[in-house]
């Protein structure tokens, strides 16, 4: 489709965007920084590639022994 | 029908300027006109309105896009890493192979897991299509498909059938069978056409709808057991080459991201383009929500991944270095998003610090690009796709 228009199209294209994305709400990034970053603290805790894995429960780790599924 | 412009010389008074000159008998939308060679000229000048017009759309854009930045740079009060600086600092991180798949006589494109944590399926060059048991390295499945260069490839959330495409301009959908002797390849369903190559799909929450993204610059999303077109997204001035999804507890938008440097959000369910970003130099490859649903991250052909948040919506983060130099194919989230993994055309996947924008580790092991990168659904390991034609575990 972007490939069949016309400069002037997709410039038609861009600008309504653009006006609409200039209204839309915003919050200041102290906040949402902040946010992002108590929701890693707190998934942190679970996440299997940052706390690590006991090498007996990861199926991953060792090759060649038993798996019971 | 169209104007016609003749010319012939006749001497007399100008209709414009009614001075006595040589004059041009011209038909203006089949209306004789004499006019002197002077107003012909004034008059061809007029002919430049569509691309004045051309020109005050650009600048009208140019000044819209400099209002909002200035909105945007309203609210960047600070840096996501100087919030970032109490958080204590990752371990050192030893990530190896666990497992290599072999199998796909080609560049490796795409990947995906099932949701069992142990599946997962590829595609490659070839056009073969390869369902693997990650534990065993077994291969469960194998398809191939009518054309090369199958791009994109999706596990289908029940984990019954898979979804893939590429330069057959569709997404063709397979169900999976249990019986290994039967073939795949006479129950595929095409669902998705565009009139240019699949980058990207992916099954939204349930087995019965398909998102797609194609080199048409558009993305698609389609009804699988009827085939039927339900919303297409406009917006994009160039191919599309990657979408995601937002995790499901935020809602029905969707992310793309494409060869114009924009990453698009959109609204599922209107095919509005909500939010749109436009701060890489270079084709954005790769775009993956954050697991929490307020952001996302991107990967480039100018070396750089970066982080865009959505609820204040501007970037917030650029994960890059000097000794980068070349582009990010794919990228994504740990489960918890502390960790960033991105696969590099430099054979390396570099795993960053997301709040903190520092390198943790890199990983060396492909002989060629890496062209697909996934974390398990679980976090326990993640998945490598390369144009060495192999597929690594790392855990």
């Amino acid at each position: 489709m972007a490939r069949d228009m016309s400069d002037k199209d997709i410039l038609k294209m861009e600008l309504e965007q653009l006006q609409k994305e200039v209204k839309n709400t915003r919050e200041p990034v102290s906040k949402t920084a902040k946010e992002i970053c108590e929701w890693v603290e707190a998934q942190s805790a679970e996440d299997p590639l940052i706390k690590g894995v006991p090498e007996d429960k990861n199926p991953f780790k060792e090759k060649g022994g038993c798996i019971i599924t | 029908m169209c104007d016609q412009t003749f010319l012939a010389i006749t001497f007399g008074p100008c209709d414009n300027c009614s001075q006595n000159k040589p004059l041009m008998n011209i038909y203006l939308k089949n209306e004789p006109i004499n006019y002197c060679s002077l107003c012909v000229e004034l008059m061809a000048c007029q002919g430049l309105a569509k691309g004045e017009t051309i020109h005050t759309l650009k600048t009208e854009s140019e000044t819209l896009k400099a209002k909002l930045e200035e909105e945007r740079a309203k609210l960047h009060d600070v840096e996501l890493h100087q919030v970032a600086e109490k958080i204590e600092a990752l371990g050192q991180f030893v990530m190896k192979t666990r497992r290599t798949l072999k199998g796909h006589g080609n560049k490796v494109l795409c990947m995906d897991w099932c949701r069992d944590k142990r599946r997962i399926v590829s595609s490659s060059q070839d056009g073969k299509v390869i369902v693997w048991d990650a534990y065993t390295t077994n291969k469960e499945h194998a398809v191939t498909m009518p054309c090369t260069w199958v791009m994109a490839c999706a596990y289908a959330p029940s984990g019954c059938a898979v979804a893939c495409g590429g330069l057959d301009n569709k997404c063709s959908v397979y169900p999976l069978s249990l019986d290994k002797n039967e073939n795949l390849a006479a129950k595929k369903k095409s669902v998705a056409m565009h009139t240019n190559y699949l980058s990207s799909c992916s099954f939204t929450n349930s087995d019965m709808q398909i998102l797609t993204s194609s080199g048409d610059g558009t993305c698609a999303l389609w009804d699988v057991e009827s085939g039927q077109l339900l919303q297409s997204f406009h917006g994009h001035s160039a191919d599309v080459l990657s979408l995601n999804l937002a995790p499901s507890e935020t809602g029905n938008t969707f992310v793309s991201g494409g060869c114009d440097k924009k990453a698009n959000v959109w609204d599922m369910r209107s095919g509005q383009n909500v939010q749109s970003f436009e701060t890489h130099e270079s084709d954005i490859n790769c775009v993956k929500y954050y697991p929490s649903g307020d952001a996302f991250a991107t990967g480039s052909d100018d070396a750089t991944c970066r982080l865009y948040d959505l609820r204040a919506d501007r970037e917030v983060a650029i994960y890059s270095k000097e000794s980068i130099i070349f582009g990010a194919s794919s990228v994504d989230f740990s489960l918890s998003g502390r960790l960033l993994f991105a696969g590099y055309n430099d054979y390396t996947i570099n795993v960053w610090d997301v709040l903190k924008g520092t390198r943790v580790a890199i990983l060396f092991g492909h002989e060629n690009r890496v062209s697909t990168v996934r974390v398990s659904p679980d976090g326990t390991a993640f998945c490598s796709g390369s144009w060495d034609s192999t597929l690594r575990i790392w855990a």
